[in-house]
């Protein structure tokens, strides 16, 4: 039992820190808090889509991608490893993360060669950016349930619908679209995969603007899109399986918090005055600091379990869900205690007048949509329970009936 | 990275497993718990012939030499399987206790029978219900004689040495008493697991000797807690994941509203839950297997975790085992009782849960570092 490298994973790292070392700054020493802001402006994207080439042209762009979709062909663990060593570095992140993460990889499984190469290498390069038009207003979790409608017109596909919850759709290139070509077919047969050109006539796109005053989502409308046959991906009728495929994809991220953690309130109760002395002083203070001190550490060492089944050529299973079902809650738990701490003071988000900048009310406002986003907090279970534990799923009236004959609530 | 046990001892674990399900499945703990056996003395001569016991002891002193290591991924076992024999005073505590303070001549006077399994030890500490605070013991060391009273001692009615935390002239002293000796007296006590017994221990002026430096009796009785808070914390993991099989298990035969219960988000949801929680304190004792494998100056606050967390998957994992039975899972006839009896027993014999939370954040200032 040890936490270190075997000598081929030590080799690959210490080339990804030359490459570090040389091409980037390092991240200066702050309060811990890692945000991922920055993709809604410009300036920020310019500097992405630089650092990303960069990555590319180093070969760190596409680790685990094979050779034929000009990726590097290395394994999972060398993904963390230079996620690992990149963290330490002041570089922009996240910008490529559900292309590269989620739509590439489900075109260059579903796609031609022909396709392969003509997108694969631009979204490596951070040259195009992509997105993912999955959700509606009544498909959630419920994915399948959604009935963004196409029709055959010719050697074309005409799309009308809405998708909501789609990253970045005002700045990305291109993105992936599922829709419902069949809606006579039961519901998991009538759909369609097809990815379309963002700049398409008829796309319009409106940011939604999310409890905590940012906007990072979008509703994107379709109005009769045009899109060519040749961007279908999988048969007419099977886009269900082409839509897991980019499920599966969906990024397995080792540690990257976003929000004021168990560090942060263990500072901020040193420092605050209670009245009767500093809050780390409290009883029931010290109660709540020890669960999520344990929590988090409980955490660091199930994903170092992970790591070591990457590390032998394992494939981590839904485990992967342990992470952010633990972590959602217990963030939004802490801002909360915190504030608690600051009484009536805490209600101030002011950077220049709350502690920690106001990290604390800041998480206050945008842990909800952690616990959604990604997958619920039910849907966790749902696959913890299911997948790992092998319980049956819900009794479902939703399978074998036609779409069209499926009972819907007011919508 | 390696944050997982060697093959060999993975090939251990699975050749432990497989003996305890064929020699000690609940019937065997039942028989303890029902019967007038204090421990079931077949199941541990034969845990002591496959060298068990001997596991983390140096070969030197009789044992297998195999390393902590080794003893965590038996105590997982042992956990599972609810063993009632007196494997956790026995070997975390009372050898433990040796091997760190022991002179030579104690090491070599009583490592060997305890790695062989022909004599049991225990620790000693707590004087009745409230906190054994090493500044407020009763039982007293004055001119080499012990007095006073400890209770409950776990298997101190079988016991044949004991490790007694007493105050001596230069504050707590951890001392070694032969419980055959004259001036012991004891007798069994009730406890809410009678799979695993405990005793009163009465102390009149019985013969004990000093284990460790005089004056440092304290700092000794932290490190050996720690120690046996990690080897402990893979008995309750292992006892954790039993009780989530057995709700798993049941909620997949029992059918409700025509179809299993575990088909109702209600018990999926609540397993989940209880996965999550066993799984962190399985991650949590793994680390603190590191740092006690390698005796880190991490082994602290790594135990610490590794109890807290242990303390609660248990206790969870038994009370929602119970919850998702019904109305059997409250009878004497369902196993259910007999792991939230361990996990409640287990959760209080090293200290509870505040306790620990407390010895955290003390360690966690002291660092006074950010975590």
């Amino acid at each position: 039992m040890d936490f270190e490298d075997t000598p081929e994973e030590a080799q690959f790292r210490a080339g990804v820190r030359d490459f570090l070392a040389e091409a980037a700054e390092p991240r200066l020493p702050g309060s811990g808090l890692v945000y991922r802001a920055g993709n809604e402006d410009p300036k920020f994207r310019e500097r992405a889509k630089a650092w990303q080439a960069k990555k590319a042209d180093a070969g760190y762009a596409g680790i685990t991608w094979p050779s034929h979709w000009g990726g590097r062909g290395g394994s999972p663990i060398q993904q963390v490893i230079y996620d690992q060593e990149e963290a330490k570095y002041a570089v922009p992140r996240g910008l490529f993360d559900i292309g590269l993460g989620m739509c590439i990889p489900t075109l260059c499984t579903w796609g031609t060669q022909e396709i392969r190469d003509r997108f694969a290498g631009k979204a490596l390069r951070g040259e195009e950016i992509w997105c993912q038009l999955f959700s509606e207003p009544a498909a959630g979790s419920d994915l399948a349930g959604l009935r963004t409608r196409a029709e055959q017109d010719g050697s074309d596909w005409i799309i009308n619908g809405e998708k909501i919850w789609t990253s970045g759709a005002h700045y990305c290139d291109w993105g992936v679209l599922v829709t419902r070509s069949d809606f006579a077919a039961k519901k998991h047969d009538g759909l369609t995969y097809f990815f379309i050109d963002m700049r398409s006539p008829g796309i319009e796109i409106r940011p939604i603007k999310q409890m905590s005053g940012a906007s990072h989502f979008n509703t994107v409308v379709c109005k009769d899109v045009r899109v060519p046959d040749r961007q279908r991906l999988g048969a007419v009728g099977e886009g269900w399986k082409v839509a897991l495929t980019t499920l599966m994809n969906e990024r397995h991220t080792i540690g990257g918090r976003v929000g004021a953690g168990v560090e942060d309130v263990f500072e901020l109760a040193r420092k605050l005055d209670l009245g009767d002395g500093p809050a780390l002083n409290n009883g029931a203070v010290r109660d709540k600091l020890a669960d999520w001190y344990v929590a988090s550490q409980g955490l660091k060492y199930v994903n170092f379990r992970t790591m070591t089944a990457l590390s032998r050529g394992d494939t981590p299973g839904p485990e992967a869900s342990l992470g952010k079902l633990v972590n959602a809650s217990m963030l939004q738990n802490i801002a909360a205690f915190a504030m608690d701490l600051m009484e009536q003071g805490g209600v101030l988000c002011d950077p220049n007048l709350a502690p920690v900048a106001g990290a604390f009310q800041q998480t206050l406002l945008t842990s909800p949509a952690s616990r959604i986003a990604g997958g619920s907090d039910e849907i966790m279970r749902n696959i913890i329970a299911e997948r790992v534990l092998g319980l049956p799923p819900e009794i479902r009236v939703d399978k074998t009936l036609p779409f069209n004959q499926l009972p819907t609530g007011k919508r | 990275m390696n944050f997982d046990f060697s093959d060999d001892l993975k090939a251990l674990r699975e050749q432990a497993r497989k003996f305890l399900r064929q020699r000690c499945p609940t019937a065997t703990v039942r028989r303890v718990l029902e019967g007038p056996e204090p421990y079931d003395l077949g199941l541990w001569q034969e845990i002591a012939a496959m060298g068990w016991t001997g596991a983390a002891i140096p070969e030197a002193w009789g044992g297998a030499g195999l390393g902590h290591l080794g003893l965590c991924v038996l105590a997982e076992e042992l956990g599972s399987a609810l063993a009632p024999t007196p494997f956790a005073s026995s070997i975390y505590l009372a050898a433990e206790a040796i091997m760190l303070a022991g002179s030579d001549t104690q090491k070599q006077a009583w490592l060997p029978k305890l790695a062989g399994g022909t004599i049991i030890g225990t620790l000693a500490l707590a004087e009745g219900p409230g906190k054994a605070d090493p500044g407020k013991l009763f039982t007293t060391w004055r001119g080499g004689a012990l007095t006073g009273e400890k209770l409950p001692v776990p298997d101190g009615d079988v016991a044949d040495l004991a490790v007694v935390a007493a105050r001596g002239e230069r504050g707590l002293q951890l001392l070694l008493v032969d419980l055959n000796g004259p001036g012991v007296t004891r007798h069994a006590v009730d406890t809410i697991d009678p799979s695993r017994s405990h005793a009163r221990l009465v102390f009149a002026g019985a013969a004990a000797e000093p284990i460790g430096e005089l004056g440092r009796g304290e700092a000794l009785l932290r490190r050996l807690q720690e120690r046996a808070a990690v080897l402990m914390a893979f008995e309750q993991v292992g006892g954790a994941q039993r009780a989530l099989e057995m709700a798993r298990d049941y909620a997949l035969q029992r059918y409700a509203f025509g179809r299993p219960i575990g088909s109702f988000q209600a018990i999926k949801h609540k397993l989940a839950d209880v996965w999550v929680a066993t799984e962190l304190a399985r991650a949590n004792a793994y680390y603190g297997a590191w740092a006690l494998s390698r005796d880190a100056p991490e082994l602290p606050l790594a135990a610490a975790a590794a109890r807290i967390s242990a303390n609660e998957a248990y206790f969870l994992a038994a009370k929602e085992n119970i919850q998702v039975h019904g109305g059997m899972g409250f009878t004497w006839e369902f196993d259910c009782h007999l792991y939230y009896r361990r996990a409640k027993l287990l959760a209080l014999a090293l200290g509870s849960t505040r306790l620990w939370k407390e010895r955290l954040l003390l360690e966690l200032e002291a660092a006074n570092a950010p975590l």
